[in-house]
């Protein structure tokens, strides 16, 4: 007698996605709010690509007969001590903030949710290693292991964005795993279990799909933190250096010339705070669609 | 209950040691010989080699972690190259500035958090619900050191109402130190009154549509006696959780505030330890606040077992 086998996801499965995935997209676009992030974020994307087009000069080319000299129809945001487009280093600055903020939690995303995936499906020893490795991770808060990590690595661009990735990992796994310590005594595991899937199938087929959302949520809504953590360490002299335009470094750079100057310390602060914003109403906007039981 | 007891507390000592091991290898992956750091960038290699046989940098590592684990744990954590003052004494000199800091930032968080997601609970939707709720997501958006720098032009240099920046020990002038605190607190303490904002509400918002609240009113109690000793009571368990959850962003916090309104706290030595190579401190400095940020989440857990019988019961959080 030969049994055949049943398949664990039916093409009514995949309608049932459908239609979840056509609700949450309706979800989303019902929220103002949401749809205000997305825009912003959009905006802030067409800051980074079109920079050369919509800068009105070389963002690094000093001009010292216009020394700090403040807003005015030649310079819309004013310019810096040494005579710079503060409008200019503004659209260019969006490159740094974007690369380090979405690069660090992409990073971060595709580092934990395997490890994740693995000690949740496997527990066990493996579990109890991936999650003390975690617990000690999370014994330094993310901005002291960001800042030890870019120390160590040293100051630049590429490294800040690692530094943010990695102290973004902990967290992820430990959502990572729990989902799926969740998912993995449900039905249609065991079904796919009984049905003789091997553990990488079952992981990449019936877990996975179904642990993304709240990953999915996380990690929009860690953007926002990691965009604000590039700002920081790039403050700090530990990100992005002089003379590239970054909103943290240009903040930094205008420390000493706040009092007689305040545009210089007022507009790359709005440029942090309201990408910022964008994200975290994108990222609100997100949780609601995919999971409204997640919203505070 | 005892069994869990001893179980958290025995995990927080693990974390707590493989911590130790982290920021042992991690200051070693720092660029630079800390000899030569040691020696106050001098390049005699007598003197160098001195300092490594002192300091047992010419030993294998495994050794060198014994030596420095050993003395740490009867609170030796070396001298500092720079002020050749005993790191313990740099960080004990230290932490009540931190820690008055933090205390001050926690005050302001809760006064403000609390009352605002109550009462956005309690008329969810109306004027006051969406301005709690628009305030208190700017307040997670907004960078904190900016928001430091823009306090600093508004209130110090343009209005002149509060100190720039600085500190005053508050032994030596009780006053002074406070308004020198302020700024800084509350820069600290309104990114904490964001996150305990949203939360309240959220778990506001669970208990008021509870059962036990409709018997509360359906008794005659008054609104007032429904909220604050019914609801609310049950809604603390989160803002507890969530303090444990914000305590890494407040010590990350301090870090960059204490930078901006020169506060000679925990937060800006770690700073100067890094850009100075100071070693011995910054791995004083680390482990400092890796060992704060374990006890206090153990605490917070067990205050969550006082809270929230039911964990007393099942034994262990979920």
């Amino acid at each position: 007698m030969t049994v055949t086998p049943v398949d664990p996801q039916p093409a009514l499965t995949l309608t049932a996605r459908a239609l979840r995935r056509r609700r949450a997209r309706r979800r989303f676009t019902a929220r103002p709010l949401a749809v205000a992030g997305a825009l912003g974020v959009a905006l802030v994307v067409i800051f980074a690509v079109f920079a050369p087009l919509l800068s009105p000069v070389d963002p690094n080319a000093p001009n010292f007969d216009t020394v700090l000299a403040g807003p005015s129809p030649h310079h819309l945001a004013g310019t810096d001590q040494l005579g710079r487009d503060v409008l200019s280093r503004l659209f260019y600055g969006a490159r740094s903030a974007l690369l380090a903020g979405v690069l660090s939690t992409l990073l971060a995303t595709v580092v934990a949710v395997p490890v994740g995936l693995l000690a949740g499906y496997y527990r066990r020893i493996l579990d109890a290693v991936v999650m003390r490795i975690m617990d000690v991770a999370l014994a330094f808060p993310f901005l002291v292991l960001a800042v030890g990590l870019a120390a160590v690595l040293g100051p630049s661009l590429v490294n800040a964005t690692l530094a943010l990735g990695i102290a973004q990992i902990p967290v992820i796994v430990r959502i990572t795993r729990g989902e799926v310590l969740a998912a993995r005594e449900l039905d249609y595991v065991a079904a796919s279990v009984v049905n003789g899937s091997g553990s990488a199938t079952i992981m990449a087929r019936q877990i996975l799909p179904n642990v993304l959302s709240p990953v999915v949520v996380q990690a929009t809504l860690t953007i926002p933190t990691a965009i604000v953590g590039a700002a920081i360490l790039s403050y700090l002299g530990l990100g992005v250096q002089p003379p590239t335009a970054d909103w943290g470094a240009m903040l930094s750079e205008a420390r000493i010339y706040l009092s007689q100057a305040p545009w210089l310390g007022v507009f790359p602060g709005l440029a942090i705070f309201l990408t910022a914003l964008s994200f975290n109403l994108l990222g609100d906007g997100v949780r609601d669609a995919l999971d409204p039981r997640m919203r505070p | 209950m005892r069994w869990y007891l001893t179980r958290r507390v025995a995990a927080s000592l693990l974390t707590l040691f493989l911590a130790t091991i982290v920021v042992f290898l991690g200051v070693r992956a720092l660029p630079g010989d800390p000899a030569v750091a040691l020696s106050a960038e001098s390049n005699d290699p007598a003197v160098v080699a001195a300092i490594q046989h002192k300091y047992h940098l010419d030993e294998p590592v495994v050794s060198q972690y014994g030596h420095w684990l050993g003395l740490a744990l009867t609170g030796d954590l070396g001298d500092s190259p720079l002020t050749r003052l005993p790191v313990s004494s740099v960080l004990a000199n230290r932490i009540p500035v931190t820690v008055e800091l933090t205390l001050l930032a926690l005050v302001i968080g809760l006064v403000i958090g609390v009352p605002a997601g109550v009462i956005a609970a309690v008329r969810p939707g109306r004027i006051t619900d969406y301005l709690a709720s628009g305030v208190a997501l700017a307040g997670l958006s907004i960078p904190h050191f900016w928001f430091g720098i823009v306090l600093i032009l508004l209130l110090a240099v343009h209005l002149h109402l509060l100190p720039a920046a600085g500190f005053v020990p508050i032994l030596q002038d009780p006053v002074s130190n406070l308004l020198h605190m302020l700024m800084p607190a509350f820069v600290l303490g309104a990114g904490l009154a964001a996150v305990i904002m949203r939360q309240t509400r959220s778990a506001m918002l669970e208990s008021l549509g509870a059962d036990y609240i409709r018997t509360a009113r359906a008794k005659g109690l008054s609104e007032w006696s429904v909220v604050t000793v019914h609801a609310l009571r049950n809604s603390l368990v989160t803002v507890v959780t969530v303090f444990g959850l914000q305590l890494g962003a407040l010590i990350g916090g301090v870090v960059t505030i204490e930078q901006v309104f020169d506060i000679p706290g925990i937060g800006k030595l770690t700073l100067d330890s890094v850009f100075q190579r100071d070693y011995p401190t910054l791995q004083g400095v680390v482990l400092l606040t890796a060992a704060a940020y374990i006890l206090v989440n153990l605490l917070v857990d067990l205050t969550y077992t006082v809270i929230n019988p039911r964990i007393r019961v099942t034994g262990a959080p979920t």
